[in-house]
Order: C-alpha cells, then sequence, then structure tokens
C-alpha cells in the first residue's frame, strides 16, 4: 500500500532553505541547549534516597560544618537528560574517524569495559588482605608478562597513573641509579620533536634540559647527540617512534653513544603501538620506557584520562623500581608492597609513586584487549596502523606538504601548512573547517618542529571506506582554501554546538567557576 | 580479527596504491638486527567468549567486598553508587572522547568540568579548583611542589596524621627533586606537636582531617601559626563525603585542599583509576597544576566553555610549566559529578550522616570488648582500634578466614613507624548492615578471647 502523500510537500519550500532559522528555545532540533546544574538544580531536591538513622549521638566533637554546602541536586530523570543532553555535544571515537596524532584515538572494545566491572575486579579494595585477591594480583603479573614479552626489557613498574607520570617513574629510576653510583649529573638531553611531558619531567627533578636540534630529515643526527654528550648528562629522553612519525634509524648508535657516556636511555613510549610485534625496545638499547596503556592497549580516554603508564625498565634498573611491584620468579610472581620486602631480593625502590598499586582497572581493558588480539593480531594492528597512515599520506601527498619528502611513515603522517601559503587561511582555520564536515581535527601546531604542523593518526580502527571519505574531504577543502574560498575557513565551524569560542577572553578574566547572582536589590527593583 | 577493519584484498589494494611490494618496506628505518622476524612468544587471538572465560576465572579468585561484612578503608571506602552513574560514564561521548582541545565538539566535557570545578570549591570552601588530578596522594605531592613555588622554599612538614601512602608519594618527590621534609611520626591519638615544627624556613605543612587514624583535627591554629611564618597549609582528606559533616578545611584557613574523590562514582577496583581533587586561594591560580576550565563566549556571543590558562602547562610552558601533568582524571571525574549532582546539597549531607551514625555504631559496639581499645575521641567514619598487644596484621588475617574484612593493620601500610603492630583502621559506611556490625563484633571477641 502506497503512502498517502496527498499535500504533503516531497522537497523542502523556500523558507527551509534560508541560512539561519531560529527557534523560540534556541535549540535546534537533537541538539539542545542545557544550563548549568546551579540554574536548573534546587538545594532540596536529591536523586539518592538514604535512610538516615536517628538513634545514635554524633562523635563529631566541635567540628561539625556549620555553612550550608551550596550544591543543587537533580532527581533521577532531570539528572539523566542533563548529562544526555551534555553527552550530545561531544565527539567521539564511536561517532567517527578521530585523528589526533600521537593521542591514538582507536576502537575501545566494550569486552573490555566488561570484564572491569566484573564484581571480583571492581569492588576488591586495594588493602584487602592478600589471600582475598590473588587474582587480581595474578592479573597484574599477566600484564606485566604481555608488556615484558612484547617490549623485551627485563622489569616493570606498574603503579604509574599515566603517560607523564610513567616518564617521572623512569627520569627518578634514572636519577637513583646515578644516585647509587655516587653521582648526581645536572642536563638531560630532549629533542625539539618531544611531547612537552618530556623537558617538565626532567626539570621537575632538577635536570636543565638541553635541546637536540632535528636534522634535515627530521630524525635526531647522532652526531648531535655525541656533541652533547658529556659527564653532566644524566639522560637522552626519545621518542621513537617520534613525533613526525618517522622511526629513529639511528637509534641504536645513538643508545650507544649515551651508554659510553655513562648516561641512561629514556624512551617515550607514546607511539609504542606503531612496532608492536615488529620490534622490540629492549633490542634497541633503551633502558627506560613508559607505556601508555590509554593508547597502544585502547583503554578509552574518557574525555581526557584516567591513563595508566606501566614503565618498562632494563636490567641496569630494574633494582630501583617503586614499591610496589611485582618480582617474577620462573612460573611464580610475588607482590612487593614496601620497602623492606624488597630489601630481602636485593633490590632498592627508589621510593613510592602513588598510593596502592596503580591504575587496576585500567590493566583489566588492557590485558582483556591483549587476549582478545593475541601474538598475531597485535602485530596485524601496528601494520594496519602504519598502513592506513601511508595510505594518507599518498593520498594527500600531491596537495598537501609533507616537510620531509614523500618517504614512509610509520603510524601517523606530518604536514606543515606551506600548502596554506597565501590563502588566508590559518592551520586553525582549516582544522575548524573540518569540524564542518563531521571530523575531529588531527593535532595542530604539534610537533613544534615544522610550521602550522597538521600530524593526523588514522589507527587502525578505520576501513578503507573511512579513509577514502576522509581523503577525499581533505582533499576538497584544500582545493577550497586554494581557490580563495575563506570564509569556508575562517568563520568556521558554522554547524557545532558552539561557534568559534574566545580562549582569550577566557585566559584575561578567568571564570572557573559559577557563581550565585546576586539577588537584585530592592531599590534597584523599585 | 574482530577489531580490524581493513580485508587482506583492502590490504593488497592499499599496497599497491602505496607502490610497495610488502608491508615490510614501511618498517625499513628499523635497524634490521632488531626486527622481529618470528611471532611473539605469546598466544594467539581469542573470541570474545575465551577472553571472558580467561578472565572471569582470575575475577573468581577475588572476594568483592559485596560479599561479605566490610570494614576497610585507609584511603578508599565502599560506597553505594546510583546505575544512573555508570550508564551515563558509558555513554560513547563521554568515554571515548579525547582531551576537551577542540571546544566546539566538546562542550558535553567541558560543561560538566566547570559544573564539578564549581562542586568543589563550594565543597572544600575554597576559592577554585582544578579539573582534578590522578589521585588523591599525587595531589598532595602536587601540592607540595606548588608551596615550594608560591614561598619559593623547600621544606615540608607533614604530620603524622597523613595516610602513610600519600607520605611516602611526597618523600619520593621530595628526595629525588632535591627537596627537604620533615615527616613527623604516626601519631594515631591526633596529639602531634606540629606547631612547633613550623618555621621562617618552612614551605608549607600538610595536614590530613578526618586523619588517617580518623581523628577530626582543628586546623586553625595550625593556619594560624602557618600564616605567621609566610607557610601554606595544606589540608588533606581521603573521605570526601565527611565533607557533608564536618568544617571544610577552606572555612579553617587552608591555603590549598587537596583529597582523595574515589567515594563518589567511583567503584574500588583494587586501588585505581580514582580522582584526586585539588583546590586553592584565588591568588594562587597561576602556580596550580593540573587543568582548568573557564566560561567564555563563542562567536555567536553564547556562553561556553574551554581549557584556560593552559601556559600554566607542559604542552605549551615545556620545563617551564607548573608541572609535567597532562591528563586528569576525565571518567572517574565525571563518575564523581554526577553523583554528586544526584545527591546535592540534601542527599550528601544524609549519606554523611548514615556514614557517621554506621561508624558510630560500630565503635560502640567494638569499643566494649576486651582486649580494645578506641583511640579516638572524635571520628567520622574511621576510627582506630589498639588490639593491645596482638598482632593486628595476624587478626585481619584470621577474620578474613571466617569471612568478615576486618580493617587495615598500620603496619601493613606503615612499616617503618613504631608501636604500630597492634593498631587497627575501620571503616564503617552506609553499606553495612546491623548483621553486618554484630557479625563483626562477635568474631573480633572470639578471636581476641
Amino acid at each position: 500500500m502506497s503512502m498517502n502523500n496527498q499535500g504533503r510537500p516531497s522537497t523542502p519550500n523556500e523558507a527551509g532553505m534560508v541560512a539561519e532559522h531560529k527557534t523560540f528555545t534556541g535549540n535546534k532540533a537533537l541538539q539542545i541547549e542545557e544550563p548549568l546544574i546551579f540554574e536548573t538544580g534546587r538545594n532540596d531536591v536529591t536523586g539518592v534516597d538514604i535512610d538516615v538513622p536517628l538513634d545514635f549521638k554524633p562523635r563529631l566533637g566541635s567540628h561539625r560544618r556549620e555553612a550550608p554546602i551550596d550544591l543543587p541536586g537533580l532527581s533521577e530523570p532531570e539528572a539523566m537528560r542533563h548529562y544526555v543532553r551534555l553527552s550530545q555535544k561531544n565527539y567521539a571515537i564511536d561517532m567517527g574517524l578521530y585523528p589526533l596524532g600521537s593521542c591514538t584515538m582507536k576502537h575501545n572494545p566494550r569486552l573490555n569495559e566488561k570484564m572491569a566491572r566484573l564484581p571480583g575486579f571492581a569492588d576488591v579494595h586495594p588493602l584487602q588482605p592478600l589471600s582475598t585477591v590473588k587474582g587480581a594480583v595474578e592479573l597484574i603479573a599477566q600484564l606485566g608478562r604481555w608488556l615484558l614479552v612484547t617490549t623485551g626489557m627485563a622489569s616493570v613498574a606498574m603503579s604509574p597513573k599515566a603517560g607523564a607520570h610513567g616518564e617521572l617513574c623512569g627520569m627518578m629510576a634514572i636519577k637513583a641509579a646515578l644516585k647509587a653510583r655516587g653521582e648526581s649529573r645536572s642536563k638531560v638531553l630532549v629533542p625539539e620533536s618531544a611531547h612537552g611531558t618530556n623537558p617538565a619531567t626532567a626539570a621537575l627533578l632538577g635536570y636543565k634540559v638541553v635541546t637536540i636540534p632535528a636534522r634535515e630529515d627530521g630524525t635526531v643526527d647522532p652526531a648531535s647527540v655525541r656533541e652533547l654528550l658529556d659527564d653532566q648528562v644524566a639522560a637522552i629522553m626519545l621518542t621513537n617512534p617520534n613525533t613526525c612519525g618517522l622511526f629513529e634509524r639511528d637509534i641504536k648508535e645513538i643508545a650507544d653513544a649515551v651508554h659510553e657516556a655513562g648516561a641512561y636511555f629514556y624512551c617515550d613510549g607514546a607511539n609504542f603501538n606503531a612496532i608492536v610485534g615488529k620490534a622490540k625496545p629492549g633490542e634497541l638499547g633503551v633502558d627506560a620506557m613508559h607505556i601508555n596503556l590509554h593508547k597502544t592497549f585502547s583503554t578509552p580516554h574518557g574525555g581526557g584520562g584516567p591513563g595508566a603508564g606501566p614503565v618498562v625498565l632494563s636490567d641496569k634498573l630494574a633494582p630501583f623500581a617503586p614499591v610496589p611491584y611485582v618480582r617474577f620468579e620462573g612460573e611464580t610472581a610475588e607482590f612487593i608492597e614496601t620497602r623492606a620486602e624488597a630489601k630481602e631480593h636485593g633490590d632498592t625502590p627508589f621510593g613510592r609513586m602513588t598510593a596502592f598499586h596503580g591504575q587496576m582497572g585500567m590493566f583489566i581493558r588492557a590485558l582483556s584487549f591483549m587476549l582478545s588480539h593475541g601474538c598475531d593480531g597485535l602485530k596485524q594492528a601496528s601494520e594496519d596502523a602504519v598502513l592506513n597512515a601511508n595510505y594518507i599520506r599518498v593520498g594527500l601527498a600531491d596537495l598537501m606538504s609533507l616537510p620531509f619528502g614523500n618517504r614512509p611513515n610509520m603510524h601517523e603522517v606530518l604536514f606543515d601548512d606551506s600548502f596554506l601559503k597565501d590563502t588566508g587561511v590559518t592551520t586553525l582555520d582549516f582544522a575548524k573547517a573540518m569540524i564542518d564536515e563531521g571530523y575531529h581535527p588531527m593535532t595542530m601546531y604539534f610537533p613544534l618542529v615544522v610550521h602550522g604542523a597538521l600530524l593526523i593518526e588514522p589507527t587502525e580502527s578505520e576501513s578503507l571506506a573511512s579513509l577514502d571519505l576522509f581523503i577525499a574531504t581533505l582533499r576538497d577543502l584544500v582545493m577550497s582554501a586554494k581557490k580563495g574560498e575563506t570564509e569556508r575557513f575562517t568563520g568556521a565551524p558554522y554547524h557545532s554546538p558552539r561557534r568559534r569560542l574566545d580562549e582569550t577572553a577566557a585566559a584575561r578574566k578567568p571564570i572557573l567557576k559559577w557563581v550565585r547572582p546576586e539577588p537584585a536589590s530592592v531599590e534597584a527593583a523599585e | 580479527m574482530r577489531y580490524l577493519p581493513l580485508s587482506d584484498q583492502d590490504r593488497a589494494d592499499m599496497l599497491a596504491r602505496i607502490g610497495i611490494g610488502s608491508i615490510d618496506d614501511l618498517f625499513a628505518d628499523i635497524p634490521e638486527a632488531a626486527r622481529l622476524t618470528a611471532p611473539m612468544d605469546l598466544p594467539r587471538r581469542k573470541s570474545e567468549l575465551e577472553v571472558e572465560r580467561h578472565l572471569s576465572r582470575l575475577a573468581a579468585q577475588n572476594v568483592p567486598a559485596s560479599s561479605v561484612p566490610f570494614f576497610i578503608g585507609g584511603g578508599a571506602y565502599k560506597h553505594h553508587v546510583p546505575a544512573t552513574v555508570d550508564h551515563l560514564i558509558q555513554r560513547s561521548e563521554f568515554l571515548t572522547s579525547y582531551t576537551p582541545y577542540q571546544p566546539e565538539i566538546t562542550q558535553g566535557t567541558l560543561q560538566a568540568l566547570f559544573e564539578f570545578q564549581t562542586q568543589i570549591a563550594n565543597l572544600t570552601a575554597m576559592d577554585v579548583a582544578n579539573a582534578s588530578m590522578y589521585d588523591g596522594s599525587t595531589a598532595a605531592a602536587e601540592a607540595v611542589l606548588m608551596a615550594h613555588r608560591v614561598t619559593k622554599r623547600n621544606k615540608a612538614v607533614i604530620s603524622g596524621g597523613l595516610h602513610p601512602h600519600y607520605r611516602a608519594v611526597i618523600r619520593t618527590m621530595s628526595e629525588l627533586a632535591d627537596d627537604t621534609f620533615d615527616i613527623l611520626p604516626a601519631d594515631p591519638t591526633g596529639a602531634e606537636d606540629i606547631l612547633s615544627r613550623i618555621d621562617n624556613e618552612t614551605s608549607c605543612v600538610v595536614v590530613q582531617s578526618p586523619s588517617f587514624f580518623g581523628q577530626l583535627i582543628d586546623l586553625k591554629p595550625i593556619a594560624e601559626k602557618a600564616h605567621e611564618c609566610g607557610v601554606l597549609l595544606i589540608a588533606v582528606f581521603t573521605e570526601v563525603v565527611s565533607l557533608g559533616l564536618i568544617e571544610p578545611a577552606g572555612t579553617q584557613g587552608a591555603d590549598i585542599v587537596v583529597g582523595e574523590g574515589q567515594s563518589l562514582g567511583n567503584p574500588l577496583t583494587f586501588g585505581g583509576p580514582y580522582v584526586g581533587l585539588f583546590a586553592t586561594r584565588q591568588k594562587y591560580i597561576r602556580q596550580m597544576p593540573g587543568r582548568l576550565c573557564g566560561e567564555t563566549v563563542d562567536a555567536d556571543g553564547k556562553r561556553g566553555f574551554v581549557l584556560t590558562l593552559s601556559t600554566r602547562e607542559q604542552h605549551i610552558r615545556r620545563e617551564k610549566a607548573t608541572s609535567n601533568i597532562c591528563t586528569n582524571a576525565g571518567l572517574c571525574q565525571l563518575a564523581f559529578t554526577i553523583h554528586m549532582t544526584l545527591l546535592g546539597q540534601t542527599g550528601f549531607e544524609q549519606l554523611a550522616m548514615a556514614n557517621h551514625a554506621a561508624a558510630v555504631k560500630l565503635a560502640g559496639m567494638l569499643e566494649g570488648i576486651d582486649g580494645v581499645e578506641l583511640l579516638n575521641e572524635t571520628f567520622f567514619n574511621e576510627f582506630t582500634l589498639r588490639l593491645k598487644g596482638k598482632d593486628a596484621e595476624a587478626i585481619v588475617d584470621t577474620l578474613a578466614d571466617k569471612g568478615i574484612m576486618a580493617g587495615v593493620p598500620v603496619k601493613r601500610i606503615d612499616p617503618v613507624s613504631k608501636d604500630v603492630e597492634d593498631l587497627l583502621v575501620v571503616a564503617a559506611t552506609e553499606i553495612n548492615t546491623d548483621e553486618d556490625r554484630a557479625a563483626y563484633a562477635a568474631a573480633l571477641k572470639e578471636v581476641l578471647a
């Protein structure tokens, strides 16, 4: 039976074509404006029913809170709507390609979420008697073994809470090892393409940061390292593959030079996802490397955390790993919680990085990811990530500018902004126009070694059709910029929940919390 | 492999398009000696069913808190979390989004952050709060570093009532950053004389209330002495629910307030991930570590939110940054703020009262047992028992065998302090029933008899 279409227009009318169509509410169909909880909530409303016993005598002494907290509550249906509406203002991997270079936005399997919520994992306390958490300790040990096999390193410190925390852990182990040798060195070498966390970490430990310039091809020249090495250099912090998406091909020579000078090699493992199953950092002379479980092993980024940054260590640094750690003795794994226990095994931990045992919830998800992939799937994932990034390079090489030439890259591909020269369009404008096309922009203005950087990392999670559409979209944008259609860029984004936001104003006069408006005074009302 | 969209035909087509014969041509920069030719010595891929079986077997070897009478606290607490919280944080748009560096398409994360910052500032009675830290212990260590920057001094005075792991984290950071510290001995009774340790060379004094031992500490005299000497008072809490009932550090003169927020929204998960809370005075915001979300307007004049004051942060300032931190606690912070929104002031105060009531009842039952001394005159939901002359760790193990999780033996997490072998820190929350308490009291009596 056909539908009754009488009187029903099948094409939008003229009025529907106008660019700006205002609504009474300010909403745009599925895009609903949402006030702050402080503007809609009431202090006497709650979405949780709690029975408060009255048959007891408080033992708070004189410490009772006097002033009201001033926090509104929402009933459950209101809270549900509030956060669902907020969520709809976010871009996410589950919606589309998220090409943030060096951030590795790959698919987050829901199996991992389910596993992390098993009561035997989610509902165990870190200070339960060890006899009641044998499976938890065993899980940490199993993940530890997977990390050691994939990296080819001697030992692993599991507790660091995120990548930067892992860097700190690795550099602390290096400082402790130097101290044990009776040395205190003052400098750390960091390439200019490094993540900002590297120099920040070195500085936190009191080291002077010496920058290594990149050579023409975007990698580090062993000769410039040798030139900077002396008996005051504690370590080099090198990312490999580096943030230009290139493998540091002279890494072995650099490592040897560093070791000859009595210094240590810290490898930033942010980009380990490119080489899992293809090479082992342990065979490249690395002394310490953190692994971002939220990048390589797909624990969710969650809008900015939580991360997890276990650190693998070489033989030389292993004795300095912080407590708690897992000690492997053949097939058995022992959980070492205190310095005193560690000493019984001849270890000399430099201390403790965090309360308890680290990001267990992330360990479960990462192990679930690794078990799912297996040795074959992990290797295939690295290969696909690299293949996808190279496919994008080849698809755009004729239109966008490759600062180091049209040569193979690893899991990410770096462009600079010279293709936008004289178009009146900046890297930022270009990125914002991508938002209108339904894409999260790539990493912009990083690394600092090239002008107006655009760093694209597609990951292994993209299909060929997805890559083709992405390439076609970027090609259309580049052509459009070159044709002088600058409005498409300088005013972008047009279709997002918010247009371009004024970050300068935000920083000049920071408003960091909601403040209850002064009630209008009686005189003013009159 | 179920997570990889490329087919073998796709891969072959793509290699052809790139103009190479083999995938290994793309890995040619790896030194030949370091290239892996054989498969790694690990099992091959597993189906979803197989992975579930493997991990469920491990999970089954643990005893979940909900399955037994449960009284362990010591910096992580078992509370009931409304089902709404876990549903919302699993929405794709929150779970699989990155740090909100592109504010036009991350207003959801940003607005939730702005609301969270306001909640923390109001809870602690401080001017501003950041977007969260890794956890309470690392937030405490960052607070000490911040105090060193503000005061241009480098000596921290650390109370013996501070959680032993927090003390260890601060000590580790101080040792390796070549700063100095003065750590007072463990203080189970809240009687330490910390005022005499504060002098003109001190940068900060770090005090926890309720303390690790559950003591409620009057911060006002410490703030007064600290400010006389140009010293910052860093106030710490590990149980955020206490703020529903106890005078906040902000009105007692604290300069920085840090704490653990796990209690709201977040499961125990064997110690992490949790969420560090960090608040301070307006005048110190440019010395603050961590992310900050601020209000602004967009090109159409509509209110919106952005990450702000990022000139403090490592990705802009590199070696001159206030901290090396790059992430916050993202999803754990979101869980916290959703739970807090559901509670509101009314529910939060009720929750605090229910916790205190649970602890008062339990303390009343346990302190009457022969051989047990309650060391607290005041407490919130956690207190310390002296099991006179007994090894608390052994007692806890025995009770665990009887299916009761009795608390934290102090020696386990503070192996260096003296005279703590017979101390047991016991926590009670709204999850405990009258039956749980009765079972605990009966079992403890039996074990000590």
